[in-house]
């Protein structure tokens, strides 16, 4: 018997006598005799401890990583630095084994440590609230899509072009279910094309959707404006996907006049040298929280923040810690605000997220605690300065051009003038360097254009590498 | 169980008076009892008009989301603001605060509701 | 009476379990409030460590509009404060490793180590999901190899393994199905049906996938009411969604009927694989009747809960189904793996990138660990210790559906409420014997449900240490109930007030 089902023989035919079974097939009666498999499922054979980490130590080897490689990709995940104690408080059984924090009494340390995450969260970004996580970046901005289309009652939705192509391929996914209307907003320059703005708003969606032309059941139509527009909100990511820095500022006035919610991805790390939401009237901020402390883990899991103005703590959805006291007075933690979940409120529910992330969630608060008020701004620091200097060894090699004037953090663009993006990488790879993106992928105007982002990890060496490698110096 | 003479009542729980012409709506004391303490109340906007059987509130308590639904068609008028920051008044009067105040459309909806009576024999059944 | 249990006799009983004299200074240690860190912050305290700048530094990067004028107030501790405090965190939170979890629905089942180990392989961690594909071949064939033994196991033609959780599993699915009937012009069908004994997220993803929801009634037997399904399918049926067993625990033996009515009026089935813990390599979904089908990693293959997530939701499907399947889809060819974006009826992405790949990570090397016997006995010993467990509490507790159940089980607190104690009572009593509670309040058509579900992973004395416990505190319900009624003691908090958490919410520190 596998070392995981500790009940011998002997023990099975004890239990067996207590119910007055004599074998175990007994109690598969229920099932009818034609559903029953009468094979073995056809899957390799059990392996021990040692053949299966020989077996996975072996797939492992056939992927480059970025332990062996200098990593310039990002483009929504990022080789960021993770300090040690991440990992040796993500490894304390007493977290990673445990439950999700029903039953409080047993569970206040990861309520307190959600807590603190939910306050770090709102600390980065100004905002009020915080909830305890969403599935990635993607799921967080959808689910800010939809709190706004819930509030205004409106199904409208205007959408830069530069928040990243999968979460607005993930925003039209859930769209369609939900009857909303998406209008993309085009880029000029690398920046939204605030122009057009202008004009978008001003034109009705395509089936001139009113005020009630909402799916999901909530009648709250009553507390949208006087009808300003028929916009729910504007969704800007800054830095937007091709690292430019977008004026939130703007985006969160522009909404507010428009009746609409405006809504802000951004990235945790270079919100650190930004202005963030909270303090430019943006009303709810999402993005992907993986560069707190989380690997890159080929795509997950990762970590969706979604924190908001005050107003909207009623209809976040997902879990949220609150503080509270016990009948000795003494301060304790609690899943809060549940009437709004699935577990109750079944299909009236303000989303049908059940598990989270809240593994992720701890490292993020790990890592915020150790990096701290000073360390974050470093690590930002470390990352502005590198990526400039990146960009502008690229462009002195002349087989570079820039794309945008736009002001940028870890992350720009620049196009290839001597060869296609795919034989630089190629190249890079075989020189131990995992080179950016090729953009033509995701923008199929933006031929021979390039996407690097430059963490903090990157050394003046390995970026020197590159650019002599990515101009041709090397084959 | 409490029930107060002169309104009516509705199958959800709801109960309704008329006064100078308007309809005024609250929960009844078997809702707030099922419902526990209550944490919050939903308030509409005045100025939306509702058919009768819409949801014209959302009551909620740590461990349910009750929909409070209009017994009549009309236009919200008022709402009761003092539940915004002690939504305990449902439970500790919940006839003395209503939720919100409609003026009616049609007052003869009103006579499709339970009186005291049905309502007390409709509660005994229900428990 | 001579044969009262008290607690400390309980405890020695289970393995590995500090004696209650030990348990109560330990406690009365953590019983110290737990600061914040916030708290403990000092300025110039720092626990990072970045090196310097090695390339030339420039001001005035950042245009002042931009510019951040008010640091983030992130804590400033040093590496010990860190360290310490998330050791006394530790030591204020329950996990599997610390005991016994019978939670309904959810199978707590022990966490492999050597899964751990091989997830934090820098091989593993440290590939950009961007990668070119030549580059990352490991981590696609173990997504290509997962579809292929999660089809295999489930009866399903292909599996995507895209959705984070279970619920983001039912969204996809729900998705698929309404995508399906859209493809050959059938835009009537916009109701999903759901037995009143479902788990929340059913009808909260089939409202939240655009679809009303219609609910049928459980017959006295616990399964779905044959005469009640016949009234709510027609044309406007786009499917019904079912567990079998189903969440009380126990098998619709008329799963064949249900799924004919279902299919003839036009609709697809879906299986909430939560209780998959019960039939693996006994009988699977697919032969059942099942068109889409989701998996719970998190329960059935053994990830970690990891304290609320990360889950992970892999769905699978029929063959009429596959071109709907979530983008991209793992391929192979010529022991050559890609990832294929062409898929015109796709129904989107759900998520960025492909899944929570270190969660898959964890239950592939599960199930090539267990390989198909050791599969197979999972389930048997899941429904073998749930029965056993059962048959010792009958005279204790009211239990409903008296017949065998499969890796779960109802009981209600009929017999205890005579003397005002609630199973929200039980449970919390239970936490001074050391026991994670049972699920309790769910499923909603039992009257003060709990609903236990041991696993695989336990053995016989745990299963009778947990059953002594109960038993006693049912003996205290009769005697001492309001010892009961007032419990936990013995816990870092005791009750907390929910009511004062929910009306004035301080939702950060600060607050």
């Amino acid at each position: 018997m596998s070392r995981y089902i500790p009940n011998t023989q002997e023990d099975m035919e004890q239990m067996l006598s207590e119910i007055g079974l004599s074998s175990v097939d007994q109690l598969f009666t229920d099932i009818p005799e034609g559903m029953k498999l009468s094979r073995a499922l056809d899957l390799p054979g059990s392996l021990s401890e040692m053949e299966l980490s020989g077996l996975m130590r072996g797939l492992a080897k056939k992927n480059a990583h970025c332990g062996e490689y200098a990593c310039f990709l990002g483009a929504g995940a990022y080789d960021h630095f993770v300090p040690a104690m991440v990992k040796q408080v993500l490894s304390k059984p007493e977290f990673y084994t445990s439950y999700t924090p029903y039953q409080p009494e047993i569970s206040q340390g990861m309520l307190q440590a959600i807590f603190e995450y939910q306050t770090m969260i709102c600390q980065l970004t100004g905002m009020d609230v915080s909830n305890a996580s969403m599935y990635d970046g993607a799921t967080a901005v959808t689910e800010a899509a939809l709190i706004a289309v819930r509030s205004t009652g409106k199904s409208r939705l205007l959408v830069s072009q530069g928040l990243h192509p999968e979460y607005r391929e993930v925003l039209k996914t859930y769209g369609k279910y939900n009857d909303l209307v998406i209008e993309e907003i085009p880029l000029r320059d690398g920046i939204t094309a605030v122009s057009e703005l202008d004009v978008m708003s001003g034109v009705k969606g395509s089936d001139g959707a009113n005020a009630a032309n909402t799916t999901l059941g909530d009648e709250n139509a009553g507390k949208a404006t006087t009808g300003k527009s028929d916009i729910a909100a504007v969704i800007v990511q800054s830095p937007n996907f091709l690292g430019a820095v977008e004026d939130l500022k703007w985006f969160g006035e522009f909404a507010a006049s428009k009746g609409a919610l405006s809504i802000a991805c951004v990235d945790p790390i270079s919100i650190a040298l930004l202005e963030p939401p909270g303090a430019c009237g943006i009303d709810i901020a999402a993005g992907e929280g993986q560069g707190l402390g989380n690997a890159l883990n080929y795509g997950g899991p990762y970590l969706g923040f979604l924190a908001a103005k005050k107003a909207f703590v009623r209809k976040m959805p997902g879990r949220i810690v609150g503080q509270t006291t016990d009948n000795e007075d003494k301060r304790g933690f609690v899943l809060t605000l549940q009437a709004r979940e699935q577990h109750i409120r079944r299909e009236k529910a303000v989303s049908n997220i059940c598990s989270n992330q809240a593994l992720n969630a701890l490292a993020a608060a790990v890592y915020m605690s150790v990096m701290g008020k000073e360390g974050i701004k470093e690590a930002a620091n470390l990352c502005l300065q590198k990526a400039h200097y990146a960009a502008e060894k690229l462009f002195a090699t002349g087989k570079f051009a820039k794309l945008s004037e736009a002001a940028f953090i870890k992350e720009f663009a620049v196009r290839a003038l001597h060869e296609p993006i795919q034989a630089i990488n190629e190249r890079l790879l075989r020189h131990g360097i995992i080179g950016g993106l090729d953009l033509e992928k995701y923008y199929p105007k933006m031929k021979d254009c390039w996407l690097l982002a430059v963490t903090e990890k990157r050394t003046k060496q390995e970026i020197d590498d590159m650019v002599r490698i990515a101009a041709g110096g090397e084959s | 169980m409490k029930t107060y003479q002169g309104i009516k009542y509705t199958r959800e729980h709801e109960w309704a008076r008329v006064e100078d012409g308007l309809v005024y709506v609250g929960i009844s004391d078997f809702a707030q009892n099922a419902l526990g303490d209550i944490v919050f109340v939903e308030l509409p906007n005045p100025g939306k008009s509702l058919k009768a059987g819409e949801q014209a509130s959302v009551v909620e308590s740590v461990k349910a989301a009750s929909d409070i639904y209009s017994p009549v068609s009309g236009t919200i008028v008022k709402v009761n603001e003092a539940l915004e920051d002690t939504p305990e008044l449902l439970n500790a009067e919940p006839y003395e605060n209503w939720i919100v105040a409609l003026e009616p459309e049609n007052l003869s909806e009103m006579d499709a509701l339970m009186d005291e009576q049905q309502y007390g024999d409709f509660c005994a059944k229900e428990a | 009476m001579a044969d009262k249990i008290n607690e400390r006799q309980v405890n020695s009983i289970d393995n590995g379990r500090a004696e209650l004299e030990d348990r109560r200074q330990i406690e009365q240690n953590n019983r110290e409030q737990a600061m914040l860190i916030f708290e403990m912050s000092r300025d110039g305290r720092r626990a990072y460590s970045l090196p310097a700048c090695d390339v030339p530094v420039k001001e005035g990067l950042i245009p002042d509009a931009f510019a951040r004028r008010r640091d983030a107030d992130l804590p400033q501790v040093s590496e010990v404060d860190v360290a310490r405090h998330y050791t006394r965190l530790a030591g204020r939170n329950h996990g599997v490793d610390s005991s016994f979890y019978p939670l309904g629905s959810c199978t707590m089942k022990y966490n492999p180590k050597i899964n751990e180990e091989i997830a934090s392989l820098d091989g593993f961690t440290g590939v950009h999901p961007y990668q070119n594909e030549e580059s990352a071949q490991g981590s696609l064939q173990v997504l290509y190899e997962m579809d292929r033994m999660l089809s295999e196991i489930t009866g399903m033609k292909r599996v995507t393994l895209q959705p984070a959780a279970g619920a983001h599993g039912e969204l996809t699915g729900l998705m698929i199905i309404g995508a399906y009937h859209r493809s050959r012009g059938d835009a009537a069908r916009t109701k999903i049906v759901v037995p009143d004994s479902a788990h929340g997220t059913n009808p909260a993803s089939a409202a939240f996938a655009g679809f009303e929801v219609v609910e049928v009634k459980s017959n006295p037997s616990g399964g779905v009411d044959i005469e009640d399904l016949k009234l709510a399918v027609g044309q406007d049926t786009a499917g019904l969604m079912l567990t079998n067993p189903n969440t009380l625990g126990l098998f619709d033996e008329n799963i064949e009927e249900i799924a004919r009515i279902v299919h003839d009026a036009g609709g697809l089935l879906y299986y909430d694989g939560a209780n998959a813990n019960a039939i693996m390599g006994i009988c699977r979904p697919g032969d059942m009747g099942f068109d889409v089908v989701h998996l719970n990693l998190h329960k059935t293959f053994s990830t970690p809960h990891g304290g609320g997530g990360p889950g992970s939701g892999p769905v699978g499907v029929k063959k009429e189904l596959v071109p709907f399947l979530p983008v991209p889809v793992v391929e192979c060819e010529n022991g050559r793996y890609w990832l294929d974006y062409d898929r015109p009826q796709s129904i989107g992405r759900v998520r960025s990138f492909y899944g929570n790949f270190g969660v898959v990570l964890k239950a592939y090397a599960y199930i090539r660990t267990m390989g198909p016997d050791g599969l197979k006995n999972v389930s048997e010993l899941a429904v073998l210790n749930a029965n056993y467990m059962m048959k010792r509490l009958e005279d204790s507790f009211d239990i409903p559906y008296k017949r065998i159940c499969m890796h779960e089980f109802i009981l209600s607190n009929k017999k205890q409420e005579h003397n005002g104690v609630r199973t929200l009572d039980i449970a919390k009593r239970l936490l001074d014997f050391g026991y994670h509670p049972p699920t309790v309040y769910f499923p909603l058509i039992v009257h003060e449900a709990m609903m236990i579900e041991p696993t695989e992973t336990e053995s016989k004395e745990t299963l009778d240490s947990f059953v002594d416990a109960l038993i006693s505190i049912a003996r205290e319900a009769e005697n001492e109930p309001d010892r009961v009624r007032k419990a936990p003691y013995t816990t870092v908090v005791s009750r907390l007030d929910e009511v004062k958490a929910a009306r004035n919410p301080v939702l950060k520190w600060g607050d």
